[in-house]
């Protein structure tokens, strides 16, 4: 079959082992890095935490001068506030994260290995709530986003550390979420890769494609687009729709493989969160 | 030393300036009226007439513009407007491709610096036009922005 | 009041450097709500004054043409540590606000 084809050969591409074999996680990392790395020379690996403003100078002085005083400074302290804030029973967000919730960003998503589940900063602030008495925060915008945003800048300037441990279920999500990066979807029949990988650098229309290394390191995220942070799984769900392909389920076990893979091929580079974005 | 009256019907008096600040004294009151027809004017010339009588403008390098080549969100295009040019009394900021070109007038004190950045809207490609005045005179200055549709459909 | 401004102040020998955004939803009055089809009234700040130590050093006035939760950066000469910055606006609905800052 095509699609077969298709993704046996990119797992070739990038592992460089004969079709039968399968790459190991670091295999894979490393020829991902390369990939980039070669494709954009010069280019020092934590820069791509910076995305197209690593590769784009007229895109960076703008984007800087808008992060002399960035849009979502207002969000980022509410995020603050929510996350010091009590629950109705007196605990706080503190009480369900190692750390008390500080500085732990880098280590999401984990495999938790007692539940068998991919889990996700987000899907765990939820998880806090309802065992504390609230209800969930929906989706991926306003408050949850706010409250990520503020976790997450707890950890500007640690790299990123995701683990795949030598688990078979582990395994299987992360190969689940690389399938997803690869694989075509959508009306316009495109992958994640097509733009991110393969045409990183290059214009659609008038804008710059980003590398996928160094995504995750700057979500939740202040596009000027949406004029509010969102998390990096409301960009999935509109990156897939603006291939006309549907949307899977925010959180759902697609979305979380795919964060899983994504984010372990951007280990090593520093979280700079939240930043701006067009 | 001839000083600068910008604040109408007051040489920019301590107690006036306190009261407004203190949100005593509501800023409309005491400022020039805001000039409603350089701000709705629908060309450059009308909007130019409007806020300082003239529309002639003597361009100048001593202008410089800093905003992208190309805009990646219209209604957020960062503009920075410097010059060097001596004792500037006023920046104004116009895109001339908007449907009202003025977008902000800034009257500067004797001790404020010839530059300010903000953040304009634009509807479509077009200049940035920036016009100071200095001398009693007109200067400008332009550079053009490219805004176009994303090709992400976003 | 003063929640809608936010300002940062640096000094540099004399110079001191102003960065404010201010919380403003700067509508065009060219907007139609999606639902009901009727025009978004215009909402967008005026005039702006800052002062310095109690004497003005900028007034602003703006049109709908400024983005939507301003920025506005600005530079000065003859301040120190401890002087006292005040920043006013006023939109076109008459609402205003007002923010005090220590350089």
């Amino acid at each position: 079959m095509k699609k077969m084809l298709t993704m046996a050969a990119a797992v070739t591409l990038l592992a460089g082992m004969p079709l039968a074999g399968q790459a190991t996680p670091e295999q894979d990392l490393k020829a991902f890095r390369d990939f980039y790395m070669k494709r954009f020379p010069g280019v020092p690996l934590n820069e791509f935490g910076n995305g197209v403003y690593a590769i784009d100078a007229d895109a960076r002085s703008s984007w800087e001068a808008i992060e002399e005083f960035p849009p979502y400074d207002e969000e980022l302290e509410k995020g603050k506030k929510l996350f010091n804030t009590p629950f109705a029973n007196g605990k706080t967000y503190a009480s369900c994260f190692r750390n008390g919730g500080i500085g732990i960003r880098q280590n999401y998503p984990y495999f938790d290995a007692k539940s068998g589940e991919v889990k996700t900063l987000e899907q765990e602030i939820n998880e806090c709530r309802v065992k504390n008495g609230e209800k969930p925060l929906p989706g991926k915008r306003g408050d949850i986003a706010a409250i990520s945003g503020y976790m997450a800048s707890t950890s500007n300037g640690k790299a990123l550390d995701i683990k795949i441990p030598n688990d078979p279920r582990a395994l299987a999500w992360y190969e689940k979420g690389k399938a997803h990066f690869y694989m075509k979807r959508g009306q316009l029949n495109m992958s994640c890769a097509n733009c991110h990988q393969d045409n990183a650098g290059n214009r659609v229309r008038s804008e710059v494609l980003s590398p996928a290394l160094g995504h995750p390191t700057h979500f939740p995220v202040h596009r000027l687009s949406w004029g509010n942070l969102g998390t990096l799984q409301r960009r999935y769900g509109g990156c897939n729709e603006q291939v006309r392909a549907k949307a899977f389920a925010d959180q759902g076990p697609e979305y979380r493989a795919l964060e899983y893979f994504h984010t372990y091929m951007s280990n090593g580079i520093k979280v700079n969160a939240p930043s701006t974005r067009k | 030393m001839k000083r600068r009256v910008f604040l109408k019907g007051t040489l920019a008096s301590s107690a006036v300036a306190v009261a407004v600040g203190a949100g005593l004294l509501n800023p409309r009151q005491v400022l020039a009226a805001w000039p409603k027809s350089a701000f709705e004017a629908k060309s450059m010339q009308e909007a130019l007439n409007g806020a300082f009588g003239s529309e002639l403008t003597e361009p100048t390098d001593a202008i410089q513009i800093k905003a992208p080549d190309i805009a990646e969100n219209g209604a957020v295009v960062p503009v920075t407007v410097s010059t060097n040019l001596s004792n500037p009394e006023s920046i104004s900021i116009l895109a001339d491709g908007n449907p009202t070109p003025l977008a902000a007038n800034f009257m500067l004190a004797a001790n404020t610096a010839g530059s300010v950045s903000t953040r304009i809207k634009m509807g479509k490609t077009s200049n940035v036009v920036a016009v100071i005045k200095s001398g009693g005179k007109l200067y400008s200055a332009r550079k053009e922005v490219k805004v176009t549709i994303g090709g992400c459909g976003g | 009041m003063a929640n809608s401004i936010k300002i940062k102040t640096s000094v540099n020998g004399d110079v001191c450097n102003v960065k404010s955004l201010i919380k403003h939803v700067m509508e065009t009055g060219q907007r139609k709500d999606a639902k009901t089809g009727k025009v978004i009234p215009a909402k967008f700040i005026q005039e702006l004054v800052c002062t310095h130590n109690g004497k003005a050093v900028l007034n602003a006035n703006w049109g709908t043409a400024v983005s939507a939760n301003p920025y506005l950066s600005f530079e000065f000469r003859g301040a120190k540590a401890g002087d006292k910055l005040v920043l006013s606006w006023t939109d076109n609905t008459g609402e205003s606000d007002s923010a005090e800052h220590t350089v």
